[in-house]
């Protein structure tokens, strides 16, 4: 601890409910909490506390919150507590800052400023308990030539196909970053989903081939746990070419998450830092782009479709333009809002744009280019609910990628200390006690509850507007209107202003 | 453009806003190819007179210009003589115009601000046909988008062969009573709408059939999938400037037709589609075939309700929604078959049908011209 910074946050424990079981100091691996035997009671270092909220989650006796310290520095509009903070860290330390999760600042979420219509009178809305209401989604390449047999009966021309049940997939988090029960907990939630996850950078491990037809295996600028296997067992296999988290930079998995089992799988040694570089060295542009699309498919017999994944920077347009001219199946994006293990705090909060920005201009120029149905486009970077992946589809995206929504649902409490990798939900970590508190099977179990949930709420708003089918969302802006939004914003994501008729 | 009484220029005119309409909407067509006036139509459509709201009704008549039949027919609205005057000018250009007037009307008490209505045979030139490039029909659309979008105050609504399109606004019945097709025209199907939008406009372009070549639609509805079909279609060159749903299904249906070369029946699977839980039950060979084309064509799904009736050179297809959502009854008798938004529609014209039925949703229903029989 930097002995100019106070905590941030305070253990309140309420002394007429704490009956001393020490539960709180067993579960908390920042050593927050301690008996003092001399004064015969439970006593706290708020200073060492994160505010992950697995001590107050578990007292059996209710007696523990976390609050927001009010110890306050001079009050000053221009040099906020956290920006002094930062000062004194530095100056403390002489190190880049390192944040976890995605950039938690006051910047616009343009999902919350957008509203979807509904059905009245002129058209029925439909009832998703008594109709069919179909969120069913294929991913990948569609435009194809109509071909026929002798007896002219269509042929299926299409390329390899992602076919999922709900249009959410697992983002990549990486074994490694995450546990192997988070690892686990995932692959599994995909496989009884019909959807898919995703592994990361960080390889394969060898026991989770057997949910290979659910999963995406990535490759990245560090190539880790890469080979032939790996790529042939996959559903689809995704380049990494950027995160929304940290563009224009590469991964960083500190030595100490480098357990044995992290080594095997993603092939290198054991308690060194993994860093993969900023660029793919062997793609310095486009073109080169295009090779390792096609090195990938010439390994897979063109049996996969491949996934490029971008961070949305400011000419993403352009970007997802030349991807989908270059044998890339589907895009993913990732917005600026979107979660990581570990990143350059500077680059988390002030590095990209929002992910609806970008994912209304990719739409509409791969539209203008005529170029859309050569490519799916899977969006990232905060899906908060079932209502951002309506909107986000009515938009234009064919899918939504969810990871920190998903991590929520494994018992995180983002207090965005992954990467200090003693995560006491026993995610974000690599230490076998802490990690053994995440029971993959309730985890898993979690994961498809809140996917089947949001189906559910998906089918109801489909249903409202009248549409029974996903396909029939995507890309129907109509549906949409902005709320206290300017005139380049609504320009941007192609809608009208609420108030506005059809 | 073509502003009646009713909005004063105070309300948005068609393709300035997306304007939602019920409708009613039916059709016959004598597979023998034998040539009726449009009296019946017309009596069919009038029994139907509550679905319609006065401001919108119109026809298509198929086998209509046999005299002509080599010939692409436009009719043109215009709001003045200028218009007339720079649209000629432009025809002349790029097509033989082999016969032009004016189209004789009849003045019906309830029809009023009628534009001018002229009609036009032509043939494309053959340099200027060969100079573009374009296939002979890509020609003739080019040109008819051409003066619908650049000439002020005109409106090309028909420009098919031997075929017609005669709408405005008014009810149906009076439509047709004005543009004589009880006397005048004699063809082997004809479809009719009429018109219930919940808005105003006042503009004779914007009723329907929407036409395009020899294509016609006839559409009851309000599809919930508008946005997604048109951001998809307007990719391969389509514009759809009016806004309307009939205008992007037949836009939809051309593109599959003649662009895909599809089958009437493949289209009927892409726009109406069965559900997955459906074609998983189908035998082997439909579903391959059907999971094919929803995988291809995914954008292209229509929602909402709708029931359609597409017209073309020697037939008709009726479709509805995929959940039935319109009402729409079929009938047949001898070699002649009827559809209509209700039943009444056709009854008041053949009280004994032989066969009567109420296609289910998304299955396609097809009538063509008997082998033999003339178009």
């Amino acid at each position: 601890m930097d002995t100019y910074i106070p905590a941030e946050y305070e253990v309140v424990r309420n002394p007429d409910l704490c009956i001393a079981c020490r539960v709180c100091e067993r579960q908390c691996a920042n050593e927050v909490h301690s008996y003092d035997k001399d004064l015969g009671k439970m006593i706290a270092d708020s200073g060492k506390c994160v505010n992950c909220h697995r001590c107050v989650c578990l007292c059996p006796t209710h007696a523990l919150k976390i609050v927001k310290s009010d110890d306050t520095y001079r009050l000053n509009s221009n040099w906020s507590v956290q920006t002094m903070n930062e000062v004194y860290r530095q100056a403390n330390s002489g190190g880049v800052l390192l944040s976890s999760m995605g950039n938690p600042n006051d910047y616009p979420v343009y999902f919350n400023k957008i509203l979807v219509n509904a059905s009245q009178v002129t058209n029925p809305p439909i009832d998703p308990l008594r109709e069919p209401m179909e969120t069913q989604v294929f991913l990948g390449k569609k435009d194809v030539e109509i071909k026929r047999d002798m007896e002219g009966k269509l042929v299926d021309t299409l390329p390899p196909q992602l076919k999922l049940k709900y249009p959410i997939m697992f983002s990549a988090m990486s074994y490694g970053s995450i546990s192997y029960n988070a690892h686990e907990s995932l692959a599994r939630a995909a496989e009884e989903l019909g959807i898919y996850y995703n592994t990361g950078e960080g390889g394969l491990h060898k026991d989770f081939y057997k949910y290979s037809k659910n999963t995406i295996v990535q490759v990245a600028s560090g190539r880790f746990g890469v080979h032939e296997d790996y790529l042939s067992a996959a559903a689809a296999i995704e380049i990494k070419m950027g995160q929304g988290a940290k563009p224009g930079i590469g991964g960083h998995l500190p030595g100490m998450k480098i357990s044995d089992d992290v080594s095997q799988t993603r092939m290198i040694p054991k308690g060194v830092d993994a860093i993969s570089p900023a660029p793919h060295h062997d793609i310095y542009s486009i073109e080169d782009l295009r090779q390792l699309i096609y090195s990938l498919k010439e390994a897979t017999a063109y049996t996969k479709p491949i996934i490029v994944k971008v961070a949305a920077v400011h000419n993403v347009a352009a970007i997802a333009s030349g991807i989908a001219r270059s044998g890339a199946d589907i895009i993913a994006i990732d917005g600026f809002r979107g979660g990581t293990g570990a990143a350059p705090t500077r680059i988390r909060d002030n590095v990209g744009i929002p992910i609806e920005l970008a994912l209304a201009q990719v739409d509409e120029r791969l539209r203008q280019e005529g170029i859309r149905d050569n490519v799916s486009v899977v969006v990232a970077g905060s899906i908060h609910s079932s209502a951002d992946v309506v909107k986000a589809i009515a938009l234009g995206a064919d899918a939504c990628y969810i990871g920190t929504a998903a991590l929520l649902a494994l018992g995180c409490h983002l207090c965005r200390s992954c990467h200090l990798g003693k995560c006491n939900w026993g995610i974000a970590t690599q230490r076998a006690d802490l990690v053994r508190r995440l029971n993959p099977d309730i985890g898993y179990k979690r994961l498809v509850n809140l996917v089947t949930a949001w189906g559910h709420e998906i089918q109801e708003m489909m249903g409202g507007m009248g549409i029974n089918s996903i396909e029939a969302l995507r890309g129907n802006r109509l549906m949409l209107r902005g709320v206290g939004l300017n005139e380049s914003e609504l320009r941007i994501l192609g809608i009208h202003h609420a108030g506005e008729s059809m | 453009m073509f502003v009646n009484d009713l909005n004063l220029k105070t309300a948005p005119l068609e393709g300035e806003v997306r304007i939602p309409s019920g409708c009613a909407v039916s059709a016959i067509i004598d597979r023998s190819g034998k040539r009726m006036t449009g009296e019946s139509i017309i009596r069919s459509i009038a029994t139907m007179h509550d679905r319609s709201n006065g401001l919108g009704g119109g026809f298509a008549g198929y086998g209509i210009y046999p005299d002509y039949k080599e010939y692409y027919a436009f009719h043109l609205f215009y709001n003045d003589f200028s218009a007339k005057k720079e649209t000629e000018d432009f025809l002349i250009k790029h097509f033989e115009v082999v016969y032009s007037s004016e189209m004789k009307t009849r003045k019906i008490k309830s029809i009023s601000n009628e534009p001018l209505i002229y009609r036009y045979f032509l043939y494309p030139l053959s340099k200027r046909l060969a100079n573009s490039l374009l296939d002979e029909e890509q020609y003739v659309v080019r040109c008819v988008n051409k003066i619908n979008a650049e000439i002020n105050g005109a409106f090309v609504f028909s420009s098919g062969k031997n075929m017609g399109i005669f709408k405005g606004v008014g009810f149906p019945e009076d439509i047709g009573k004005f543009y004589l097709l009880d006397e005048e025209y004699a063809g082997y199907c004809w479809t009719s709408h009429g018109r219930y939008p919940t808005n105003t406009p006042g503009w004779w372009g914007g009723a329907h059939p929407f036409g395009l070549l020899d294509y016609s639609i006839v559409h009851n509805g309000e599809i919930s999938s508008y946005d997604a079909n048109r951001r998809y279609i307007e990719m391969f060159g389509y514009k759809c400037s009016l806004q309307t749903d009939t205008e992007v299904i037949t836009y939809i249906i051309d593109y599959l037709l003649r662009v895909k070369k599809l089958t009437l029946q493949e289209v009927a699977k892409v726009i109406s589609a069965s559900f997955w839980s459906t074609i998983e039950e189908k035998s082997e060979e439909d579903r391959r075939q059907e999971t094919f084309l929803r995988k291809a064509f995914p954008s292209l799904l229509v929602t909402g309700p709708f029931s359609i009736i597409f017209g073309f050179t020697g037939g008709l297809m009726a479709l509805n929604d995929r959940l039935k959502l319109r009402s729409m009854v079929c009938a047949e008798k001898g070699d002649v078959a009827y559809v209509s938004s209700e039943e009444c529609g056709i009854r008041v014209i053949e009280p004994d049908v032989e066969k009567i039925f109420a296609p289910a949703g998304g299955q396609p229903v097809i009538y063509t011209l008997k082998e033999g029989g003339e178009d």
